[in-house]
Formats: structure tokens, C-alpha cells, sequence
């Protein structure tokens, strides 16, 4: 019963978007303003009935009815509840409902809080926020249906892949949608401007805000899947360049793009063109990313539809979406009115930098990831383009981008001194210099490049610092004065200088990480002794474990420096029975300068006197920086968000507050 | 400055990122493409040795054994038609298994010995990687069974 009713709310939801995709656009175009009024309370029920079907297919979960064919084959009663929650989206068309929840919610939140924008403009963003939900709840009815049934049901299901039982990952893809479908906001008011013809700052102070959101939400699932692939997989690594991961990388590197660009399109009234052309590539590269994980044209834990309609259907609506959008830019952007001038060395100046830098190396990565894919597609050799093309193209990109990172903030609009603002960054010139030339006195004789990186690291957190210092006036204005600016400063300033020492933490992760990870594989028995790093790592014993859903082979280490107790380590092989599945657990001791990491694989059994394991350790140096980097850049961006400035009909409110303030005076 | 200059200034800073950008694709291409190849292939295309590439298959049955005291692994990779021995150091992925399919990258050494360097690692018991598949419809052994 219940299934049905979600089954219902599914092609009520469609039916609804179907409303609020085409009628007010209607009215939008010929002024009608009853038929734009009417994309408010369908945004409203569209959510309603979404939310629904996710609720009654979320209730099957828990419950785990295996009448339902979705739940019979992405679940089973002995897994913990957790995972049954996560089962619902673990899967493909759950994943597609979560989609379209999501997408609801922001089209709700239009809805909710558009009440000071411009009618037809409200009513532009709406319809094609509904238009991009009709594809998604058509594809979700008529390809994927979650709501299928089986008959007759099964006395128990077949269990989610256990790799994906994880807390890390059971929410690494909400906040991966979140963010891939917050940039839809950005799309719609940029088809909005275009159909209207249209660039103001108003538009600029919505999409900004919304672009920060879902730039806050996607940096926050990439870090959890890089988090989970981390201690997962047991490689040591965090970062592959797998397809599947740059899928959800270049919608980063474009939104991180838009979101510089849409500053200078709110303050300055330049780059409109170029920022609406952003939104569209941000939110398309965010409609690839779907197709490349979902279609299964890449192999992945992610890829579990292999039904080629699918594919097809996806494909499709990429290319309606992406093709149509930009024949409209291409119709309707040489219309758009260029807005205010700027020198070259300018605050502009260097967000236009930015953006080249980072469009660029977006454009390199996504040369990396679909080339095998189109010259597979042409009937050409199959090849697969690895890691060192990544790194060989992304580090100098991006190298000058982290030097402009600390300038261009302390440059002024319009017009820069160039020399004065280096001349205010002197300190962190001599910090970043002074760190560089320690670190390669330490590693004396190897390459130069770490140095240059965790230099790189401090200049960038010394240079978000100095900036504040400065607007603060610190050191050159009385302390009173100083702390009073220091309490006026606008929240997005602190945000900002968060975010950009955040990248500065990420950075010195990477570069330590991957500059001095020591590894070592060997054979142990139990009482044996491997030493990596400086660090003495004992194995004492390997002992068989019953999980809830899976039987282990646990094994303890002892990690000793200089004979002094650092951790007991204890690494799992697990096997789940019922999807016959073995899974590695790595076993990892963070501290703040570094990770110890224990991985235990096959027994070989009577060697010798006794069993022997392969095992293998990682010493990886900053590793938890990258995570912790992570979290310190969301955390700035949230903040950003915070800023009154940034909240969605601010402006007017503070305007009434200052009118009756004058009118009370 | 006029409109017109600055414009032109943007527009070549953007010729020049992009032109670097070009350069740096162009060699890291040439040096990074790794290519696909079955058993089969390796035996008809003569790869030199020390050139890095991917080989897929079928681990074969009962060719696993491990060596060095139990920290290396040999085994067969097979088509069906053909197969190539594969020796690894490291700790196999955990779907490593007889008669499934794999995907290795590494190096042929003198002996014809392909020695990898990184074994893939699937994420699903019944997934079979889609080059893997490919190889062995090429040598006619493909089963739909065999995906399933």
C-alpha cells in the first residue's frame, strides 16, 4: 500500500512540474500575472509530493519490505539501521528520487523566500527549475521506477554493496547532490537573465548566495568521498583522479569560478556575460558528472545502472540541456549591456585571472577524463590517461592561481597599486620564504618542490592573515581602533581569509602527504616487529570476530616509538556472507602532524610455524591537514553565508529598518 | 588605456594561459596515455618491454601461487585464447579471484613477464570491468553468463 502511495506522489510530482515548467513561463511572456503567480504554490507541491515518495520509499527501507524490488536487492534485515536509511539512496533509483527531493527543496526555497524578487523573474527561475525536475522525475517514472514490485517477495534481501556500509559514505552522497543540484539555482537565473534580457545587481546578490551554498555542500562531499576512499579502499591514497572523481571535481573548479565571478558581476556590474555562461557550464558539468557515474560508462562502485536506456535517456537530456542552453547564451548574450571598467591590475583583474586559471585547468581535467571515453566512442583504442597527466597538468596551473590568492584580495577595485599592496604583504612573503628554506634544510639533497609547496601552504594562510590584519589597520591605527574595525568587518570578509587559509592547510596535506608518505609491505607472524618511519609496529595477534552482518579476521598492533606505547592498531579483513564480499577496514592512528595506517590481507596459512599475514603500513605526513582543510574552507564559506549582506532579502528589510530610523529621528 | 586595448590585454592574457595550458596537455598526454590490451593483443602487437600499458582479462584458474615467501604473486591472465603471466607485490584487491575478470597496469620485463604495478580493484563481485568484456568477446569466449 504504502509503496503505491509514493508510486502516486512520483507522477503527481511530474504532473505538478510539468504545470510549473510551462504555464508561467507562459505568463511571464505575454505579462500575464496570474499565470506566474501560480509557479509559487506548485513549487510548494512539487516538494510535498516529492518529499513523499522519498518518505514511503524510505519507510520500505526500514521496514525492509522485499515486496518492493528495490529494497529486495539493495537491503537485508541484519544490516544496522544506519545503513538501511543510507540503502535508500545506495542505490540507482534512489540516488535519482534524492535528486529530485533535493531539487525540490531548492525550487521550495524560491518559492518560500523569492517574495521580494521581480514576478516574472520568480517566475522564469521556477519554471525552469521544474523544467530540469521534469526530466529528472520522467527519467526517475519511466526508467527507473523505485517503486517496483516483486512477487513473490523474498524472505530477505541481498544487501547493499558492503563497501558502501560506511558512515562516511552513507552521507557523501546527500552533500555531493546538494551541491551538484544547488547549482541548478545558479542555471535557472541564468536562463532567467537570458530570457529576459537582463543583468542586475539584484540577480547577482541572489545567485550569489545560492552558488556559495552548493559550492559549501559539494566541497563537503568530495572531502567525505576522498575521506572514505582514504581509509576504504587501503591504498593509503586520497585521491586517484579516477574518472569518478573528477566528475565531481570540475563542477567544483567551475563553481569555485562562478562564485569569484559573481562578485565582480554584484559589485562591479562586469563579467555578466561571462557569469552566466559559468552557471550554465557549473550546472552542466554537474548533469555529466550524473550521466558519467550513473550511465555506467565508467567502471565504479558508482555505476549501477547498466540498462542501456538509461544511458540513452541521460545522454538525451544532457544534451538538451546543455545544447539548448548554450544555442540560448549564444541567441541572447551579445544583448547583455557591459557594465563597469577596469584597469588590468584591478581587483577585477585578478578575479579574471582566477577565473582563466581555473576554467582552464577545469577544461584539462575534463580533456583527461572523457578523452579515452570519446576515442572509445569513435571505435578507437581503448586507453586510459593516468594519474601523472593530472598532476602534470594541474600543479602549474594552479601554482600561479595560489600566488594570486593572497594579492588579489588586498587589491582595490577599479584601479590597483601593485607595488603597495606587495609592499603590505612583505611579513608573509618573509614567513612563506622563511618555512621554505627550513624545509629544505631538513630534507636536504632531495628535489625542492615539497619546500616550494609548503611554502606555497604559508603564504597563503599568512597572506588570508595579513589581509584581515590590514583591514583591521593592526599595528598602524590605535588597538581600539583596530578591534572596533575588527568587530565592523563584514562576515564574508572573515570568510573569505577562513576559506583561503583553508586551501593553504589542503595544500601543505597534499604536498606533505604525497612529498614523504613512507610505505612498507612485508610478511608477519604474530610477534613480529616492521619498522616504518620511526615507528615500531608489532604484530601480536590476528583473532576471528563476529560482526552484526559480517565475520572478521581482526588483527592488534602495537605501535611503539623508542620503546614509549603510541596506538594499538587494530586492521580487519571482513567477509559479508551474503553478498559473498570480502572488504579491507585499514586501521588508522591520526595525530596532528601525521597518520599511522595498518592494513592486513591474506593469511597464508601453515607457513612455517604458524600463520603469516601480509601486511602493509603507511606513515602519511599531514595527511588529516587535507580533511581538516577541508572542513576549515566550508566553515569560511559558511560564514561568508552568514553575512547579512549575503541573506536572501536583506537589502530591503535593512532599508525599511534605516527609513523608519529617519523617520523616528 | 582605452576600452578597446584593455580588452585586447585580457584576451591575450588568455591566448597565454591557454597556449601553456595547450603545451602541458600535449606532453603530459604523450607521456601518460596508457593503452588497453588483451592477451591476445600483447602477443600479435609485440609491446616493447618497459612500456607501461593495462592488461585485462580472466585471472586463470589454479594459476595463483605466491612466491617470495609469500609476498609476491604470480598468476595468469587469459582471454581464453591466450594468456600472460603476471607477477605483483603488494596486497591483491579483495576481489581478487580465479576465473574473474582483473585489470592490471604495469611493465612486460625481458622474460615476458608482465610485472604490475597496480592491480584494479573491482568494486563488485558480479561486475566485470566493460574492457574486460570487451577482450573476451574478441576472442569469441564471451558468455552472457559471464556478466551476470
Amino acid at each position: 500500500m504504502i509503496p503505491e502511495i509514493g508510486q502516486y506522489a512520483l507522477i503527481l510530482a511530474l504532473l505538478v512540474a510539468l504545470t510549473q515548467g510551462t504555464l508561467p513561463l507562459i505568463g511571464a511572456h505575454r505579462g500575464d500575472a496570474d499565470w506566474m503567480a501560480l509557479a509559487r504554490p506548485a513549487s510548494f507541491a512539487q516538494f510535498l509530493f516529492v518529499a513523499t515518495a522519498f518518505g514511503c520509499l524510505t519507510h520500505a527501507y526500514v521496514t525492509s519490505d522485499f515486496s518492493v524490488l528495490n529494497v529486495a536487492q539493495n537491503s537485508h534485515t541484519a544490516k544496522p539501521m544506519l545503513y538501511k536509511i543510507s540503502g535508500v539512496w545506495g542505490n540507482h533509483e534512489g540516488s535519482l528520487l534524492l535528486w529530485a527531493l533535493i531539487l525540490a527543496v531548492y525550487g521550495l526555497a524560491v518559492g518560500a523566500f523569492g517574495t521580494n524578487l521581480p514576478a516574472p523573474l520568480r517566475a522564469h527561475v521556477l519554471a525552469i527549475q521544474a523544467l530540469v525536475s521534469v526530466g529528472f522525475l520522467a527519467f526517475t517514472i519511466f526508467t527507473s521506477n523505485p517503486f517496483e514490485r516483486l512477487d513473490p517477495a523474498p524472505l530477505n534481501g541481498s544487501d547493499l554493496n558492503p563497501l558502501l556500509q560506511d558512515p562516511g559514505l552513507a552521507f557523501h552522497p546527500p552533500f555531493l547532490y546538494l551541491g551538484y543540484v544547488g547549482f541548478s539555482m545558479a542555471f535557472s537565473f541564468a536562463i532567467a537573465a537570458l530570457l529576459e534580457g537582463r543583468v542586475d545587481a539584484a540577480w547577482a546578490r541572489w545567485v550569489r548566495p545560492w552558488t556559495l551554498t552548493a559550492w559549501c555542500f559539494l566541497t563537503i562531499g568530495i572531502a567525505m568521498g576522498s575521506w572514505w576512499a582514504y581509509y576504504e579502499l587501503g591504498w593509503g591514497g586520497f585521491w586517484f583522479w579516477d574518472p569518478v572523481e573528477n566528475a565531481s571535481f570540475m563542477p567544483w573548479l567551475a563553481g569555485t569560478a562562478l562564485l569569484h565571478s559573481a562578485i565582480v558581476c554584484e559589485k562591479r556590474d562586469a563579467l555578466k556575460s561571462w557569469t552566466i555562461l559559468l552557471a550554465i557550464i557549473t550546472f552542466s558539468l554537474s548533469l555529466l558528472g550524473t550521466f558519467l557515474v550513473r550511465s555506467g560508462v565508467l567502471t565504479s562502485v558508482h555505476a549501477f545502472a547498466t540498462d542501456p536506456t538509461r544511458g540513452v535517456f541521460i545522454l538525451g537530456f544532457l544534451v538538451f540541456v546543455v545544447g539548448g542552453s548554450l544555442l540560448l547564451y549564444a541567441v541572447r548574450a551579445p544583448a547583455m549591456k557591459t557594465g563597469g571598467l577596469f584597469a588590468p591590475i584591478s581587483r577585477e583583474g585578478s578575479l579574471v585571472v582566477n577565473n582563466l586559471l581555473l576554467s582552464t585547468a577545469c577544461a584539462t581535467v575534463f580533456l583527461g577524463t572523457m578523452y579515452p571515453l570519446f576515442l572509445d566512442a569513435l571505435g578507437g583504442d581503448k586507453v586510459s590517461v593516468g594519474a601523472p597527466y593530472f598532476t602534470g597538468t594541474f600543479a602549474p596551473l594552479m601554482t600561479p592561481l595560489l600566488m594570486l590568492t593572497a594579492i588579489g584580495p588586498m587589491m582595490s577595485w577599479k584601479r590597483a597599486d601593485l607595488p603597495g599592496v606587495l609592499g603590505r604583504l612583505k611579513l608573509a612573503l618573509i614567513a612563506a620564504l622563511a618555512v621554505a628554506v627550513l624545509i629544505w634544510a631538513f630534507t636536504s639533497g632531495s628535489s625542492p618542490l615539497p619546500a616550494f609547496g609548503i611554502g606555497l601552504a604559508a603564504w597563503l594562510i599568512a597572506g588570508a592573515l595579513t589581509g584581515l590584519a590590514e583591514r583591521m589597520k593592526l599595528g598602524r591605527a590605535p588597538l581600539r581602533e583596530s578591534w572596533n574595525r575588527a568587530v565592523h568587518l563584514p562576515r564574508s570578509a572573515y570568510g573569505m581569509a577562513i576559506a583561503h587559509a583553508g586551501l593553504g592547510v589542503v595544500l601543505a596535506g597534499i604536498v606533505a602527504s604525497q612529498s614523504w608518505q613512507a610505505e612498507s609491505i612485508q610478511l608477519m607472524r604474530a610477534g613480529d616487529v616492521a619498522e616504518v618511519a620511526g615507528y615500531e609496529f608489532k604484530l601480536l595477534g590476528v583473532r576471528q570476530e563476529q560482526g552484526p552482518n559480517y565475520e572478521s579476521q581482526r588483527a592488534e598492533i602495537l605501535v611503539t616509538e623508542n620503546g614509549d606505547m603510541v596506538a594499538r592498531l587494530f586492521p580487519e579483513k571482513r567477509h559479508y556472507p551474503v553478498q559473498d564480499m570480502p572488504t579491507t577496514e585499514a586501521a588508522i592512528h591520526s595525530t596532528w602532524f601525521a597518520d599511522l595506517y595498518a592494513v592486513i590481507g591474506d593469511e597464508n596459512p601453515h607457513d612455517g610455524d604458524g600463520s603469516s599475514w601480509n601486511t602493509r603500513i603507511y606513515h602519511n605526513p599531514l595527511v588529516p591537514w587535507i580533511w581538516l582543510g577541508g572542513i576549515v574552507i566550508m566553515i569560511g564559506g559558511a560564514i561568508s553565508l552568514s553575512d547579512r549582506r549575503h541573506r536572501v532579502g536583506a537589502p530591503t528589510r535593512a532599508r525599511r529598518l534605516r527609513t523608519t530610523a529617519a523617520e523616528a529621528a | 588605456m582605452t576600452r578597446k586595448r584593455r580588452r585586447l590585454m585580457f584576451v591575450a592574457t588568455g591566448m597565454v594561459v591557454l597556449a601553456a595550458a595547450a603545451g602541458l596537455v600535449l606532453t603530459a598526454f604523450e607521456d601518460n596515455l596508457v593503452f588497453f590490451h588483451s592477451p591476445t593483443d600483447v602477443g600479435e602487437k609485440g609491446i616493447p618491454e618497459g612500456k607501461r600499458f593495462r592488461l585485462g582479462g580472466l585471472v586463470e584458474e589454479n594459476s595463483v601461487h605466491k612466491t617470495d615467501g609469500g609476498l609476491t604473486v604470480a598468476f595468469r591472465v587469459t582471454d581464453l585464447s591466450n594468456a600472460i603471466p603476471v607477477t605483483y607485490k603488494g596486497l591483491l584487491p579483495d576481489l581478487f579471484r580465479e576465473g574473474q575478470g582483473v585489470v592490471a597496469e604495469g611493465v612486460l620485463n625481458q622474460e615476458g613477464v608482465f610485472e604490475a604495478a597496480e592491480v584494479l580493484a573491482k568494486h563488485d563481485e558480479n561486475y566485470m570491468p566493460p574492457e574486460v568484456a570487451e577482450a573476451l568477446k574478441k576472442s569469441g569466449y564471451w558468455q552472457e553468463k559471464a556478466a551476470e
